[in-house]
């Protein structure tokens, strides 16, 4: 069980505009599947960009990041892209769902954009996905018609259709009242444990770091 | 997959700002719709003005002329060839107009697989008497089936039948000015004298209108063997051979060939018209230009509607390259959405085109100068529209190529982080 799915490498990253300022010094630290992970610290500590470059949407970086034990240096954007959708679950403090498309398509478009399933079993996972979250109600309706707290347990469905390696949150709370984040957590929790998800939270309520497995915790660009 | 998936956003998109995508496959429409009918209309106008010449014109015109021998005697005397030789006062010498052996030049050309038809034909000077009075003129004697399958006799013939001038012995089919002037009615008997000197009565049988004055006030046609009969010649004697080609571009090159061939003068349509061929061309070159015109303007229209939907859709933009999306993936949903305001403005247009075109073709336009002519006219050269077609999904795959780059090239951090 202990097989390590994500590893950062003497991570650094400098910022160089205005001036280049070392935001990241030497982070190394690996999950393993099934790790209910949080990474603390003050506003400014790096903990966002940390999350970003390990996400592989950020490339501008030295040191090295394996996922599943493959490197992401030197990769394409086109295969980076590739990881993200098959290995990278994504929660961010706003939902980011498309006003255009229902609350099912959402959910369903990394699946389309996969192509491992059919159309016809993307939505059966789609709709699946969203009855573990408990909105499979809401599944016609446009993200405009639903609230505020289930359109981020949309976006946790979107991060779950791939079954990927790892979900990243990015503050996943930070837009929630005390109930909707209660709610949320519990998934977390739950995806953690009936499921053995793997999930790297990044977040500044400590409360909610607390009740992870394990938490990271940072200040000025290192790992405490 | 992928492809279908990539069009059923780039139609969701569309359909989001489904006043935009209207007003921008409008522009597109417009644009297609003024190219298609105004190259119609033009090439049209050009077609029926070119028509009155080219129609009604030999591509080549073989024929004798009277002028002044380029050799001398003396140039080809053995004896003095390589002398400077000074001869004044040369003349020309009487020369018969008729192409001799006509028959066999005739049977010649029509052996020769570049031609489409040949027509014989006299020309000859007349007076035509009224009264006291003689008027000079023409009289064309042709071989008037031959005449109205290469040159289109019947629909000059306004009035009376055109066949008629082969049917009834010593009949003519008179200009119509020439008529106004002799008051001469259809079936009046009319008197012509040669330059010679003979006397001969003609039938009237029909009036034509070429659409050009000096030719209607002196000019008149009659059979080959009226004409015949009224010079006193024999059944051989013919002044001119027209010739018709299948590809009248190669009218100069062979008129050459004939011109040494025959020992006979040869002109080529080219050469004898050069002012139509550059009016023509002049007029397509500005129909063009409007056009195209037209069509960058519509597509400058485009690449602002998907500037806008970029800045407005950056966010999602960023959740499509974070969820796995790659940055081919964003620039085909956006030139997507270009193509298929292209696409859809461009067939309407077409249609509209079609439909404008018909509408013109329905205005009457009556001249006095272009009997056959009821309606504008209008050329519905199928060119015209595959032109139209190809550019207006050129024009708006490029005004989509640089908003589809800028918005394949949005860095999702920036947008995320951003919020």
């Amino acid at each position: 069980m202990d097989q390590i799915i994500l590893e950062a490498k003497a991570v650094s990253k400098y910022f160089h505009d205005p001036v280049t300022v070392q935001v990241l010094t030497d982070i190394n630290f690996s999950i393993n599947r099934g790790d209910f992970v949080s990474v603390i610290g003050k506003s400014g500590c790096g903990k966002s960009t940390l999350l970003y470059i390990l996400s592989t949407m950020d490339t501008d970086y030295t040191g090295d990041i394996l996922i599943d034990g493959e490197s992401m240096r030197n990769k394409r954007e086109v295969e980076l892209a590739r990881v993200r959708n098959e290995k990278i679950g994504f929660v961010f403090q706003f939902h980011y769902l498309l006003n255009e498309f229902s609350v099912l398509k959402n959910v369903m478009l990394p699946g389309l954009k996969l192509g491992k399933y059919s159309e016809k079993e993307v939505e059966h996972r789609a709709y699946e996905k969203l009855k573990i979250l408990g909105i499979e109600s809401e599944a016609l309706k446009k993200p405009n018609q639903v609230s505020g707290g289930q359109k981020q347990r949309v976006a946790i469905a979107r991060a779950l259709i791939n079954d990927p390696l790892i979900i990243m949150g990015d503050e996943p709370t930070g837009n929630l009242d005390k109930k909707n984040s209660e709610i949320v957590f519990d998934i977390f929790k739950e995806l953690a444990d009936v499921y053995n998800q793997s999930l790297l939270i990044v977040t500044h309520d400590n409360e909610f770091a607390l009740r992870t497995d394990r938490i990271i915790e940072m200040e000025d660009g290192r790992i405490l | 997959m992928n492809v279908r998936l990539l069009v059923s956003i780039s139609g969701s998109l569309l359909l989001a700002r489904l006043k935009q995508t209207i007003v921008a496959a409008v522009g597109v429409t417009f644009s297609i719709t003024m190219f298609v009918t105004l190259l119609s209309f033009m090439s049209g106008l050009n077609d029926l003005l070119d028509g009155l010449i080219i129609n009604r014109t030999a591509h080549i015109r073989l024929y004798n002329e009277i002028k002044p021998s380029d050799l001398q005697p003396v140039n080809l005397s053995e004896t003095y060839r390589s002398y400077h030789n000074f001869v004044s006062s040369v003349k020309p010498k009487k020369e018969r107009l008729q192409i001799y052996n006509n028959g066999a030049i005739m049977d010649f050309l029509r052996t020769d697989k570049r031609i489409s038809g040949i027509a014989p034909k006299i020309t000859t000077q007349v007076f035509y008497n009224v009264g006291a009075i003689d008027l000079t003129g023409v009289i064309n004697g042709i071989d008037v089936e031959a005449e109205n399958r290469l040159f289109l006799f019947q629909d000059y013939v306004t009035e009376g039948n055109y066949i008629d001038l082969k049917n009834t012995p010593s009949s003519i089919i008179l200009g119509k000015g020439l008529a106004e002037k002799m008051l001469a009615d259809i079936g009046d008997i009319i008197q012509v004298t040669t330059a010679k000197g003979e006397r001969m009565q003609l039938k009237v049988v029909g009036y034509f209108q070429s659409g050009l004055q000096d030719i209607d006030n002196a000019q008149s046609y009659a059979s080959i063997n009226t004409t015949q009969k009224l010079l006193g010649e024999s059944g051989t004697y013919i002044t001119d051979i027209q010739i018709k080609l299948k590809d009248i571009t190669l009218a100069p090159d062979i008129a050459k060939e004939y011109q040494k061939l025959f020992d006979l003068e040869a002109i080529d349509i080219q050469t004898a018209n050069s002012q139509f061929e550059t009016g023509s061309s002049v007029r397509t070159l500005i129909s063009y230009s409007v056009g195209i015109t037209l069509l960058i303007v519509a597509g400058f229209g485009i690449y602002n509607i998907l500037n806008m939907m970029i800045y407005e859709k950056m966010d999602s933009i960023a959740i499509l390259k974070a969820t796995g999306f790659s940055g081919r993936d964003v620039n085909r949903i956006f030139i997507g959405i270009a193509l298929t305001i292209g696409v859809l403005g461009g067939i309407l247009g077409l249609i509209l085109g079609f439909g404008l075109s018909v509408a013109i073709d329905q205005i009457p336009f009556n001249t006095a100068a272009l009997p056959t002519i009821k309606t504008y006219p209008i050329n519905y050269n199928p060119r015209f529209y595959v032109i139209g077609a190809v550019f207006s999904i050129v024009t708006t795959y490029f005004a989509g190529f640089f908003p589809s780059r800028k918005a394949s090239k949005i860095d999702p951090v920036i947008i995320i982080r951003g919020k």
